[in-house]
């Protein structure tokens, strides 16, 4: 694929936990036929599950749009949630709003923003209160 | 360490993967918090959890581990039971509770497996 680029898009259905993780799935999966390096691929899983669970849970769900080249694996991921009311404080580690029902699934630590930004290059986030927020990261192949 | 001693220290009941038994782990992680095993773990790790749901099955299938220990008794559900036989992961059940499982195995020589983050 020395020039191509592969182009995968994703809905993420609302408030449905149990698929939750499908799309991050299949893409893991694509990126291993691919023969990407396991480091890239997990990075890539971690970052784009945490961000689809985030689309679940705080966001009514969205889609995803991810672009693999050679070099780099880009994932936006775009909702038309409540948005996000403070980035600063949402990155914190341990800033959570979730409620009881997401902590006994095991989730709302308040770790999945920092893990992203963690396992990403490149990360940027776009909310509007009220209309919704759109996380686009870039992990890249080649990072000496 | 392979899961077949696992299976043997945890006293514990394999509801799927008896085919993979023979696999090595070389370390493990317990704990109830999804979030924590995806900033944690960093290898191919033996995962111990108290929470059952379908979201545990994914989080490791995330994480590249090979196997999942429920402790305290709980049972997983169909959906557990289908999406390991996808991801070809073993899953076992103990009776005891996550510290004694996490003793027992660390006893026998499995180490943590935690990745700091600062
Ligand atoms: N897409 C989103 N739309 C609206 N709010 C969001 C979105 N993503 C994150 N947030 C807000 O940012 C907070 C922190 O997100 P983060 O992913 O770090 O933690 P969490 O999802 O609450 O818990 P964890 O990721 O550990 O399960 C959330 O609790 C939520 O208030
Ligand atoms: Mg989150």
């Amino acid at each position: 694929m020395a020039n191509s680029s592969v182009k995968l898009h994703y809905e993420v259905a609302d408030n449905d936990f149990t698929v939750a993780g499908e799309a991050s799935g299949a893409v893991k999966k694509v990126l291993r036929q691919l023969g990407f390096p396991s480091d890239v691929i997990r990075r890539v899983a971690v970052s784009m599950y945490e961000c689809e669970i985030n689309m679940v849970i705080h966001a009514n769900g969205g889609h995803i749009d991810v672009e693999i080249t050679p070099d780099k694996i880009r994932m936006v991921h775009t909702d038309k949630g409540p948005g996000i009311k403070d980035i600063g404080q949402a990155m914190q580690k341990g800033f959570s709003t979730a409620n009881e029902e997401v902590r006994q699934l095991g989730f709302g630590a308040g770790m999945g923003l920092p893990n992203m930004q963690r396992y990403t290059d490149e990360m940027k986030i776009t909310t509007e209160i009220g209309k919704g927020t759109v996380v686009d990261m870039t992990v890249y192949v080649n990072k000496f | 360490m392979k899961l077949s001693q696992v299976k043997e220290i945890l006293n514990a009941e394999v509801v799927v993967g008896e085919e993979y038994l023979d696999r090595e782990v070389k370390s493990a992680f317990g704990s109830d918090l999804m979030s924590d095993v995806l900033a944690f773990v960093k290898d191919d790790a033996l995962l111990l959890t108290g929470l059952v749901n379908a979201q545990v099955v994914r989080t490791a299938e995330m994480m590249d581990m090979k196997a999942i220990v429920f402790v305290r008794g709980k049972k997983p559900t169909e959906e557990i039971y289908d999406l390991a036989k996808e991801y070809s992961m073993v899953i076992m059940t103990t009776d005891y509770t996550l510290y004694p499982s996490c003793g027992k195995l660390y006893m026998a020589g499995l180490v943590p497996n935690e990745e700091r983050v600062d």
